[in-house]
């Protein structure tokens, strides 16, 4: 048993053929987005999409088409690079952020050690000049070792 | 190289044909590389690759050739998603290392204004200035910044709207379908080299 034609499925109606009951693509490519079969078949051609979909557990099907349709989407508008060139352009991006973050970090560091030079400089003062006197006076009451 | 040579090149070696001179795959796929054409083959076809390198001006199929390998593997890993796993879980990384760069800078603002006036003076100048509309936005949402819970939501408030301003521009039309498929958990491919 096949779909009417009237309901054939887009991967159905773009290869001109009958739509069987159990079609692999009807759930996936419904009639009403023919360019979303479109899309796929020319990067992937309609075999090797019918045999990963066969390959997978029903319930991945609709996520593994999802994901097929947007890798074809991009290598459409991107010849060369596909999909390949946005995972390197986030990579750089993710190394870009990471020594901005690093760069602020050390930024903050030479404030917050700026902050402890300058707010406690007297205290700094008043204990090295009474460790000095504590020497000085050790110095006469206690014999040389 | 060209299948002039002795040795067919592994795209005619996989398909059992004569590697012509002009084979379109010689120069990317050597004989000493049948995986990589394999795995190409696998998922893309050879029709549907040799279409697209044939589309291509020839100083640029080195590099497609290289980022469909990058792809069907990706594929080949992870039938169900591909690449588009890996990109789903950089943007994650991408979104949280801003945030962690927004806290920072917002942790900046926040010392610098607790600075007494004369130690401003006195520092070099800073590397990040705050721009006007972060300086605004601080004033707006300023409290008692010795009470610590106001310093913390005004470091929170200060490192969103820094966030906004620094958003960066990116396609909706992508990333309005990754995040669908952001509950996957992949490894990361952080910077592992594209090119196989």
């Amino acid at each position: 048993m096949s779909n009417p034609i009237s309901s054939r499925c887009a991967a159905c109606k773009y290869l001109r053929r009958r739509c069987p009951q159990d079609c692999i693509f009807s759930p996936y490519f419904p009639s009403n987005d023919p360019q979303r079969f479109a899309y796929v078949h020319r990067i992937y051609g309609a075999s090797n999409v019918g045999k990963l979909l066969q390959q997978l557990p029903e319930r991945a099907r609709s996520e593994a088409t999802e994901s097929l349709y947007y890798e074809a989407l991009c290598r459409i508008q991107d010849p060369v690079y596909g999909c390949a060139g946005i995972v390197s352009w986030l990579q750089q991006q993710i190394h870009d952020v990471e020594s901005e973050i690093a760069k602020t970090q050390a930024e903050i560091t030479v404030f917050l050690n700026s902050t402890v030079n300058i707010s406690e400089p007297n205290t700094q003062y008043s204990r090295t000049n009474e460790q000095g006197m504590e020497n000085l006076t050790n110095k006469h009451k206690e014999p040389l070792q | 190289m060209a299948g002039g040579s002795n040795s067919p090149c592994a795209s005619c070696k996989l398909l059992r044909r004569r590697c012509a001179k002009d084979c379109i795959f010689a120069p990317y796929f050597r004989p000493d590389e049948p995986k990589k054409f394999a795995i190409v083959h696998k998922v893309f076809g050879a029709s549907n690759v040799s279409k697209m390198l044939q589309e291509l001006p020839v100083h640029q199929r080195a590099d497609a050739v290289n980022s469909l390998v990058y792809e069907a593997s990706a594929r080949v890993r992870d039938p169900v998603y591909g690449c588009v796993g890996a990109i789903s879980c950089l943007q994650n990384q991408v979104s949280q290392l801003q945030l962690q760069l927004a806290v920072a800078q917002a942790e900046i603002l926040s010392i610098q204004m607790q600075q007494p006036h004369q130690q401003q003076q006195e520092q070099e100048p800073s590397l990040l200035l705050p721009s006007p509309s972060m300086l605004s936005s601080l004033q707006t949402d300023h409290q008692d910044i010795d009470d610590d819970k106001s310093s913390t939501s005004l470091l929170l408030s200060s490192a969103a709207n820094i966030i906004n301003n620094n958003q960066l521009n990116l396609s909706g039309q992508y990333f309005g379908f990754a995040s669908s498929v952001v509950n996957v958990v992949q490894d990361p491919l952080k910077r592992e080299s594209l090119w196989i």
